[in-house]
C-alpha cells in the first residue's frame, strides 16, 4: 500500500489509519514525515472564500454626512430615524435631489403622503428625475377642512386628483405579521396597513424594474406601532432585491423597524442654536408663570440656521471598507428656502 | 425583373392568418344574405373533398369536418396591408394589383439584398412571418410574373427569354381571369378557344399575328402578347402607406378581459410584424371597442390610448399594458368589435456610455408605472411640475418619462485644447472655477424641508393681542400645546377674479413635544375663518 492517502489525509488534516505490518523503524519514518507536513486544513477553496467587495458610496450631498457614513451605499439598506422636525426629511431631499443631479433616476415611495415638491425644488431636486409615488387612498373620503366647513368651496390647487365618492378599493394585507390584530380593528390603524400594503408592493415592483440611482421609502409620518408591524421578511426581501444592484435603498422612519436587514441606521436629531435656546428657555419659563408668551426671536435665529445632528448608530460596511469610523456623530446646518 | 406574391384563396388565407389553427383543417368562406350564403372561397383540402364555389349553407351540410366562416373585410384589409407591407420592406416601387396580389420592382435590389434567388426565398420568407401562403413568381415583366404567380404554386423563377416557354404550359382560363375584368367575358372568351381547340397559353401563344388581329381585333393581340409573356406595362406604384391597423368582428361579444387579451395578442403581433418589415416601432397605440350596447343612452364605443415614452416594439409589453389599462378602465359592455391601430415611429437609437448613470429601460418602467398605477391609482404616480402661481402647493403629476443624463464637457477639455502661451489665462480660468466651488460648496447645505398633511389638519387656535399663543388639532392629539415661539403672519391672496378665489396667513410655529421643539406651518383662510396646521418643517 502506498503511503500517499496518508499523507493527502494528513495535509487535510484528516484523521489517517497506518496501514498493517509495518515495522516499528518504517512507522517512525511515516509519522516523522507526516509531522513535517505543513497543515493544509486551514486553507479556503477558492470556491469558498468569502469575497464580498466593499459597496460602491455615492454622496449624500451632505459633506458633514459623507464623513460620518462614507456616503450612502449602493445595494443597501440605509434605514434614517428620527422624530417630527428633527432634520430627517431635509436629509432624504438633499440626498435625492443630488442624486437627480447626478442624473440619475430616483424613487420617492411617500407611504403618508407628505412630500412637499416646493421644498424639494427649493433643495435642488430635478423634478423630471424623481418618480412621486403617493401612497393612500386611490379614493379619499376626507376634504380639505376648509372645504368641508365653508359649503362647496375648496382652497388650494395642491389638492387635485383626488375625486371623491368613489367607493375605496379594498387593499389586501402584505407583508404584515398578524399577531394581535385586535388592535387593527381601529380604522386608523386599517388606513395605515393598506398605505403601508401599497408602499410594499410598490417598492417591489421598483426594486425588480433596476435602473434606479436612489428609492427612498418615507415612513416618517407612520405611526411606530403601525410601522413596526412590516415583518422582517419584507425588509430581508428588500435586502436580498437590492443587493448586487446599482440603488441605493433609504428608509426614513421615526425608529428604527428593519432590524438587521439595514446596512447603515442613522439618528437624526435638532439642535436648536443657544440664543435660540435660551430664549426659547425664557419663554416657556415666562409661560409658566402666565404672563404674556411672544418671543422675539427673529425668524431666522430658528428656520434658516436649523442644526441638525446625525448620529451612525450602526454600520456593517465599516468591515467592508476597511476603515473605522473616527466619529458617531456629526452637526451641520440647514438653511430655509427662502434663505436663497 | 418583377416578382408576383399572389395568395391564392385569399378571402380563407386572410381568416387562418388570424385564426392560425384552421391552417390544418377544410374550411369554406360563406357570403351573401342569410340564409342564402353561398360559397365563395375555400381551400385546397375543401377543394379535394368535393366542396364547390357557389354552394349553398344546407348543401355543405354533407360534410361534417368543413370549417364554415363568414367572409370577413375587416380581416382582408389587415391581410391585405400586411401583404403591401411586406412587399415594401422590399421594394419602394409596389403595385397593389388586386386583393391578394402585389407586385414589385426588383430592378436594382440585386446589389443590395443578394442575387434574384436569395431575394425571392426572403421575400416568400418574409410573407410566411406574416402568416400568408403565397405563390411568388419573378420575370422579366410584370405581366408574365402575374401569370406564373397564379398558375404555378410555390416560388417560381422565370429567366428572361423564356417566358413564353415556361408560360406555355398555364391553362387558358388563368390568363382570362387575371385579364378580363368581366366574368361574362371571360367565359365567353374560354367558350370561344375551346371550340378553336386552344386550351394552353402555348397553342395561343403559337397562333399567326395577323388572324388572331383579323378575328378577334385589339383584345386578341393584347391575349397573345400576354401568352407570350411579352406584354410589356409600367407599374402603378403605391404612395407610403403608414397606417397600421388590425381589426377583428367577433362573432359572439366577448365579456371577459380574458379571451380579449388572446385577441389583442394575435392583434399586435401582427401590427409589431408589420412596423418590424418597415424597420419602424411604435409611438402610440390606439384600442377602439365596439360596445354591444344594450342600454339606450350607452356609449357604443370605447377608445382607449397609449401614449409611450419612447418608440418600442415588443407586443408582450403592449398586451400588458393594455390588459393593465383596461382592468384599471373596464369598457363597460360587450365588445363586438376591436380595432387596433399603431402610430408609427423610428426605433430609439441609443449608444449608452461606461460613465453614464443607470437607466431604467423605457419598456419595463412603462410597465412598472402602469402596474403601480394599478395599486395605489392613476394621478398618484408621475413626476412633479411645479405650477406657475402663488398659490401654496400648486403643483401636477406629470407620466413620469425622464430623459437620458447628457455627460457636460468639463473644463479640461477646454484647458487642453487652449494655447501654451495662454498660460495666465488659464491661471485666472482655474481661479475662478475654485471660487465657483468654494461658493457652491457654501450653498451645499440641506434646505429645511416641509412635511404636508394631505388634508391640512384642522386646529383650534387661542389667540392673543392677534398673535396664536396656543392650538390644538382634534384629528391629532399629539399637536396641541402652548405655542412658544411664532413668526408670522405672511399674508398671500389671489385668483380673486376666479370663483375659486383664496386668501391665506401662514404662521410658522414652535410647539414643545415629547423630546424637543415641534415647528410647524399654521394657516388661516381669511375667506372661511379657519385655522389649520399645513404641515410641519423637518
Amino acid at each position: 500500500m502506498s503511503a500517499s492517502p496518508i499523507f493527502s489525509s494528513a495535509a487535510m488534516g484528516r484523521p489517517f489509519i497506518l496501514p498493517p505490518r509495518l515495522t516499528a523503524k518504517k512507522t517512525a519514518e511515516i509519522l516523522a514525515q507526516v509531522g513535517a507536513i505543513p497543515k493544509l486544513a486551514a486553507v479556503v477553496p477558492a470556491s469558498r472564500l468569502d469575497v464580498c467587495p466593499a459597496p460602491e458610496m455615492v454622496s449624500s450631498g451632505i459633506p458633514q454626512l459623507d464623513s460620518l457614513t462614507g456616503g450612502l451605499a449602493r445595494g443597501c439598506l440605509t434605514e434614517i430615524c428620527g422624530t417630527a422636525s428633527s432634520g430627517r426629511t431635509s436629509v432624504l431631499l438633499f440626498a435625492l435631489a443630488r442624486a437627480t443631479q447626478r442624473g440619475e433616476v430616483c424613487a420617492l415611495v411617500d407611504a403618508s403622503d407628505a412630500f412637499d415638491p416646493a421644498s424639494a425644488a427649493a433643495a435642488g431636486m430635478e423634478m423630471g428625475r424623481l418618480l412621486w409615488v403617493r401612497c393612500g387612498e386611490k379614493y379619499p373620503s376626507r376634504k380639505h377642512p376648509s372645504a368641508a366647513l365653508s359649503g362647496c368651496r375648496k382652497t388650494g390647487a395642491s389638492y387635485q386628483g383626488m375625486s371623491s365618492g368613489v367607493p375605496q378599493v379594498a387593499e389586501n394585507s402584505f407583508g404584515f405579521s398578524r399577531c394581535g390584530s385586535t388592535r387593527w380593528k381601529n380604522p386608523e390603524s386599517q388606513r395605515w396597513e393598506s398605505q403601508l400594503g401599497q408602499m410594499l408592493k410598490v417598492t417591489d415592483l421598483l426594486l425588480q424594474s433596476n435602473g434606479f440611482g436612489m428609492i427612498a421609502l418615507d415612513l416618517g409620518d407612520v405611526p411606530v406601532p403601525s410601522a413596526r408591524r412590516i415583518s422582517l421578511a419584507s425588509w430581508f426581501r428588500f435586502r436580498r432585491a437590492v443587493e448586487h444592484t446599482p440603488t441605493a435603498l433609504l428608509v426614513l422612519e421615526q425608529q428604527p423597524i428593519a432590524g438587521s436587514c439595514s446596512s447603515v441606521l442613522l439618528r437624526v436629531s435638532a439642535v436648536h442654536s443657544q440664543r435660540s435656546g435660551k430664549k426659547l428657555s425664557a419663554v416657556s419659563s415666562q409661560l409658566s408663570g402666565n404672563r404674556p408668551a411672544h418671543s422675539e426671536l427673529p425668524h431666522t435665529e430658528l428656520l434658516d440656521q436649523f442644526e441638525i445632528t446625525a448620529e451612525l448608530l450602526r454600520s456593517r460596511l465599516e468591515r467592508k471598507l476597511e476603515r473605522k469610523p473616527v466619529q458617531s456623530t456629526t452637526s451641520f446646518k440647514s438653511r430655509a428656502a427662502w434663505a436663497g | 425583373m418583377f416578382a408576383c406574391i399572389c395568395i391564392p384563396d385569399f378571402p380563407v388565407q386572410a381568416i387562418i392568418r388570424f385564426e392560425p389553427e384552421l391552417r390544418a383543417r377544410s374550411i369554406a368562406v360563406l357570403a351573401g344574405r342569410p340564409p342564402l350564403e353561398k360559397v365563395v372561397a375555400l381551400n385546397e383540402k375543401a377543394r379535394q373533398s368535393g366542396v364547390e364555389i357557389g354552394a349553398t349553407k344546407s348543401q355543405l351540410e354533407a360534410w361534417e369536418k368543413l370549417v364554415l366562416r363568414a367572409r370577413s373585410e375587416s380581416h382582408e384589409t389587415s391581410a391585405r396591408a400586411a401583404l403591401l407591407d411586406c412587399a415594401q420592406s422590399f421594394s419602394p416601387e409596389v403595385e397593389d394589383t388586386s386583393p391578394g396580389i402585389a407586385l414589385l420592382n426588383l430592378a436594382g435590389l440585386e446589389p443590395l439584398l443578394g442575387p434574384l434567388p436569395k431575394i425571392t426565398r426572403d421575400l416568400a420568407q418574409r410573407v410566411s412571418q406574416m402568416g400568408l401562403e403565397a405563390n411568388l413568381a419573378v420575370a422579366a415583366n410584370p405581366d408574365a410574373a402575374l401569370l406564373a404567380a397564379r398558375g404555378f404554386s410555390g416560388v417560381t423563377l422565370i429567366p428572361e427569354g423564356r417566358e413564353a416557354e415556361r408560360l406555355g404550359d398555364l391553362p387558358v382560363d388563368v390568363l382570362l381571369e387575371s385579364f378580363s375584368s368581366d366574368v361574362a367575358e371571360a367565359a365567353r372568351w374560354v367558350e370561344m378557344f375551346d371550340r378553336w381547340g386552344i386550351r394552353k397559353l402555348r397553342a395561343l401563344a403559337a397562333l399567326p399575328e395577323l388572324p388572331v388581329s383579323e378575328r378577334l381585333g385589339q383584345p386578341g393581340i393584347r391575349l397573345q402578347k400576354l401568352a407570350r409573356g411579352v406584354a410589356s406595362r409600367n407599374l402603378r406604384v403605391l404612395g407610403p402607406r403608414l397606417i397600421f391597423a388590425e381589426s377583428v368582428e367577433l362573432e359572439y361579444p366577448i365579456v371577459l378581459l380574458e379571451p380579449l387579451a388572446f385577441l389583442l395578442n394575435r392583434m399586435l403581433e401582427q401590427v409589431c410584424a408589420r412596423l418590424g418589415a418597415r424597420a419602424l416601432a411604435v409611438q402610440e397605440l390606439h384600442l377602439n371597442l365596439e360596445l354591444a350596447v344594450t342600454q339606450p343612452n350607452g356609449c357604443a364605443s370605447f377608445t382607449r390610448t397609449l401614449r409611450l415614452p419612447a418608440p418600442m416594439l415588443d407586443a408582450k409589453v403592449f398586451l400588458k399594458l393594455l390588459q393593465l389599462d383596461l382592468q384599471a378602465h373596464p369598457p363597460g359592455a360587450p365588445i363586438v368589435k376591436i380595432y387596433l391601430s399603431a402610430d408609427p415611429a423610428r426605433p430609439r437609437a441609443l449608444q449608452s456610455g461606461l460613465f453614464q448613470p443607470v437607466f431604467p429601460e423605457p419598456e419595463k418602467l412603462e410597465l412598472t408605472l402602469a402596474r403601480i398605477a394599478g395599486i395605489v391609482g392613476e394621478g398618484r404616480v408621475g413626476s412633479v411640475e411645479l405650477l406657475d402661481t402663488h398659490r401654496e402647493g400648486a403643483f401636477a403629476v406629470r407620466h413620469f418619462a425622464p430623459a437620458e443624463h447628457e455627460v457636460k464637457q468639463s473644463g479640461n477639455r477646454k484647458k487642453n485644447m487652449s494655447m501654451p502661451e495662454n498660460d495666465s489665462a488659464c491661471e485666472r480660468e482655474q481661479k475662478f472655477e475654485e471660487n465657483a466651488k468654494e461658493n457652491a460648496q457654501e450653498k451645499m447645505s440641506a434646505v429645511i424641508a416641509l412635511r404636508l398633511f394631505r388634508p391640512p389638519l384642522g386646529a383650534m387656535v387661542t389667540l392673543r393681542e392677534a398673535k396664536p399663543v396656543r392650538m390644538r388639532c382634534p384629528e391629532r392629539e399629539d399637536i396641541a400645546g402652548e405655542i412658544v415661539w411664532t413668526a408670522g403672519p405672511w399674508r398671500s391672496s389671489g385668483d380673486w377674479s376666479e370663483q375659486e378665489g383664496w386668501s391665506r396667513e401662514e404662521w410658522d410655529i414652535a410647539v414643545p413635544a415629547e423630546t424637543a421643539l415641534a415647528l410647524y406651518r399654521l394657516v388661516q383662510d381669511k375667506l372661511s375663518g379657519n385655522w389649520f396646521v399645513e404641515g410641519t418643517y423637518d
